[in-house]
């Protein structure tokens, strides 16, 4: 598919900051699965920073933007063209070993309900296990916006029984490390045609390291592998490590953000 | 405690490297010493050199006792130390490169890679980044015990942010304002220019986008840290500036420190924070204490920060298990100094062996520092012991075991006159274009009469620590 991403954010403080320091993963992934044909991020007044490529093989960019500053546009404009590898990650140079990745962070820490899912998956060998316990977290947590925020961990969205994609993911990411599977985070986007219905346009799912195959996606919350409607930007622990754009304010004004996500399919 | 080797008397006989501080002993009278003791203290307390100790009330801020009595190295003996020192700082350093890189230790088998990749101290955040001149750790502390002649163990190395040599400097200081005769008679190798070998060090390091003499500062947590006075005594003697995370800033591709006369960039940043407090934007979100964006100038080279984030996998007490591994594998040559034997409770048999003995052995936190959390065997009670059995048996992970050494003692100014007291060395290996280290370091000694602990958060005190020119 060839698809067309179109992503603005907004931060909006009640009173101008001193200055706005970003570090964004923003740039999509160098994989066999997607081509990038153009990519632009632009900061609002923004001041270009250092650049590289890090050990999980992510593009991360710094931004700096001088005060007084009352508002911060970063817009993201690209056309990027995918193909279906059936969730396989390829062609993604990388220098963290995928062990690394069996670590636990707060929003991902097992508790006994976790543990619970996890064993329950069944015996099967790992690819078999990583599908399993997908669905097991797509059955567990129901798709509901708003139920859950930023800093929910998997344990409490298990335990609500609701989430978001990021619950999803956060959820699957803890199961698989407890049955000692590697897995990560990953941010994104996702071209869905829904018919109108509400969908998640900025994404997050989950890639699970299988011995023999390497990094596969998997999306509890749409209860699929990652297919050619997915652009993979980066990937983290967890939510925060894999965070498209982190930043920080100097200053006292209250900051309020607000995102605007379009991925359109182009025509053939 | 004749057990013990006495560095100053082998079998009634003065070694010969304390010849002459035998008879410095002898000729001065009590009340002399008393009042050179107090004079000591009156020049540490003017200094301002005091460290916290945490968990024991009173006042945090103490004086850490000065021991007037010296602790003498041979030319000889310091030889063969310095040279198995930056042998060991080499190797550690070639294993950060490595694991950061393409992990080959690992992949030959020769050290467990869920120690290395799973290790707290492991930062995906800097995986495939290689800092200038391939040093991770630029100054390498390396504890070290002696029990004979020629016998020393490295008891653990410490490759983040060492602290103490400011006790190496000023116990030098003080010596030679108050026995200059000693320094006539004697010919000590001088230590004094630490400050300038750790700048050149520093400096040597700059990052690949600065191109003029390089901007160095020490950046620390403020004064309430228990080392806040060495953070700005040692940027004073280097001439550089001290700043704490909220003079620095990102802008651009560069870091900047706020001056008086605007904005000056940094290019090396000696850091004194913890790897989780540098930048919120990568690490620890609610850190204060860093630089937001610190880590993407590093990573893309504007700025160096030393030691490099992710030099704490080297020191850990279960990796250090396989310094002597690294030695072999990255330098190809046999270790000149030893290990002590370390049972790591993690693995099933040595955790058998250590609660079957605990009242033999020492047992410490892997993660431990500054001798909290230890269990000295042969000086514990049987409840402290059994205290410390439900410790390990709830989490055996968390905890190594070595033997109760006979550590060398030292003679030492006490209440009755003088006596030996145990003693451990940390030197401080400088590692940039070169490596670097004066003669000397710092060592402590544990005050208390039969104690074995030297940390001075457990009451330890320390000593100037001379290294006789040939």
């Amino acid at each position: 598919m060839r698809l067309i991403v179109e992503h603005t954010t907004v931060y909006t403080y009640d009173q101008p900051v001193r200055a706005v320091v970003q570090s964004h993963r923003l740039t999509p992934s160098r994989c066999d699965s997607q081509l990038v044909e153009s990519w632009d991020v632009a900061v609002s007044n923004g001041i270009k920073g250092g650049g590289f490529r890090d050990g999980a093989g992510d593009w991360v960019q710094g931004w700096s933007v001088n005060g007084p500053v009352s508002r911060v546009e970063v817009t993201v404009t690209g056309v990027v063209v995918t193909n279906d590898t059936a969730g396989v990650l390829r062609g993604l140079r990388e220098s963290v070993p995928a062990l690394a990745w069996l670590d636990e962070t707060a929003p991902t820490r097992p508790d006994a309900a976790l543990r619970a899912l996890a064993e329950g998956a069944g015996d099967g060998e790992s690819l078999a296990l990583a599908h399993a316990l997908s669905a097991a977290v797509a059955e567990a947590i129901a798709y509901r916006p708003g139920s859950t925020h930023a800093h929910t961990t998997a344990a409490e969205a298990l335990a609500l029984g609701e989430g978001v994609c990021q619950d999803h993911a956060h959820a699957l990411i803890a199961a698989a490390r407890i049955r000692d599977l590697p897995a990560r985070y990953v941010s994104g986007y996702l071209f869905a045609d829904t018919g109108g219905k509400p969908h998640e346009a900025a994404h997050a799912w989950a890639e699970i390291w299988i011995e023999g195959l390497g990094w596969i996606g998997f999306d509890p919350a749409n209860g699929c592998c990652p297919d050619e409607r997915y652009i993979r930007l980066g990937c983290g622990m967890d939510a925060q490590g894999a965070a498209p754009i982190r930043g920080i304010a100097r200053g006292h004004g209250a900051e309020s953000m607000e995102i605007a996500v379009a991925v359109a399919a182009a025509q053939q | 405690m004749s057990t013990y080797f006495n560095e100053m008397k082998s079998g009634g006989n003065v070694r010969l490297p304390y010849a002459s501080l035998q008879d410095w002993v002898e000729a001065m009278p009590a009340a002399l010493r008393n009042l050179k003791q107090a004079e000591a203290e009156a020049l540490f307390r003017r200094i301002g050199i005091t460290f916290a100790v945490y968990g024991e009330g009173g006042d945090p801020d103490r004086l850490i006792p000065f021991d007037m009595f010296p602790r003498v190295f041979t030319a000889m003996e310091w030889h063969r130390l310095e040279r198995g020192i930056k042998q060991r700082a080499r190797a550690l350093n070639a294993f950060l490169c490595d694991i950061y890189d393409r992990g080959e230790i690992v992949r030959a088998g020769r050290i467990p890679a869920r120690l290395v990749y799973l290790n707290e101290a492991y930062e995906k955040a800097v995986a495939g980044f290689r800092p200038p001149k391939n040093v991770f750790s630029h100054i390498v502390g390396i504890d070290l015990v002696r029990t004979g002649p020629d016998e020393f163990f490295v008891l653990e190395d410490n490759c983040r942010t060492p602290s103490g040599v400011s006790y190496m400097l000023e116990n030098r200081e003080i010596m030679m304002r108050m026995f200059p005769d000693l320094f006539r008679t004697n010919r000590i190798e001088p230590v004094d220019h630490y400050p300038e070998l750790l700048r050149r060090t520093l400096a040597s390091v700059a990052p690949q986008k600065c191109d003029r003499d390089p901007n160095v500062v020490i950046l620390t947590p403020g004064h309430f840290n228990s080392a806040y006075y060495e953070h700005s005594f040692l940027a004073d003697m280097m001439g550089v500036e001290l700043v704490e995370g909220q003079d620095l800033f990102v802008e651009g591709e560069f870091v900047w420190m706020r001056t008086t006369e605007g904005p000056r960039k940094v290019d090396v940043i000696y850091r004194r924070i913890d790897d989780a407090f540098l930048d919120p934007l990568c690490f620890r979100p609610d850190s204060m204490l860093g630089v937001p964006g610190l880590m993407d100038v590093y990573r893309s080279g504007g700025v160096s920060i030393c030691s490099a984030p992710g030099a704490g996998v080297a020191d850990d007490k279960a990796v250090y298990t396989f310094v002597p591994e690294m030695v072999r594998f990255y330098l190809g040559e046999e270790p000149i100094l030893q290990n002590v034997p370390t049972w790591q409770c993690a693995k099933a048999d040595d955790c058998k062996y250590v609660l079957e003995n605990l009242g033999d052995l020492v047992v410490k936190e892997v993660h431990g520092s500054g001798g909290y959390g230890m269990l000295v065997g042969p000086k514990s009670t049987k409840e402290q012991i059994e205290s410390f059995r439900a410790k390990i048996e709830e989490d055996p992970d968390n905890y190594i075991a070595q033997p109760t050494l006979a550590l060398s003692t030292v003679p030492s100014f006490v209440e009755e006159g003088v006596a030996p007291r145990h003693v451990d060395l940390r030197p401080y290996c400088l590692v940039g274009e070169r490596i670097d280290l004066v003669p000397g370091g710092l060592t402590r000694v544990a005050l208390r009469e039969g104690s074995l602990v030297v940390n001075s958060s457990q009451g330890g005190g320390v000593k100037d620590t001379w290294v006789l020119a040939e």
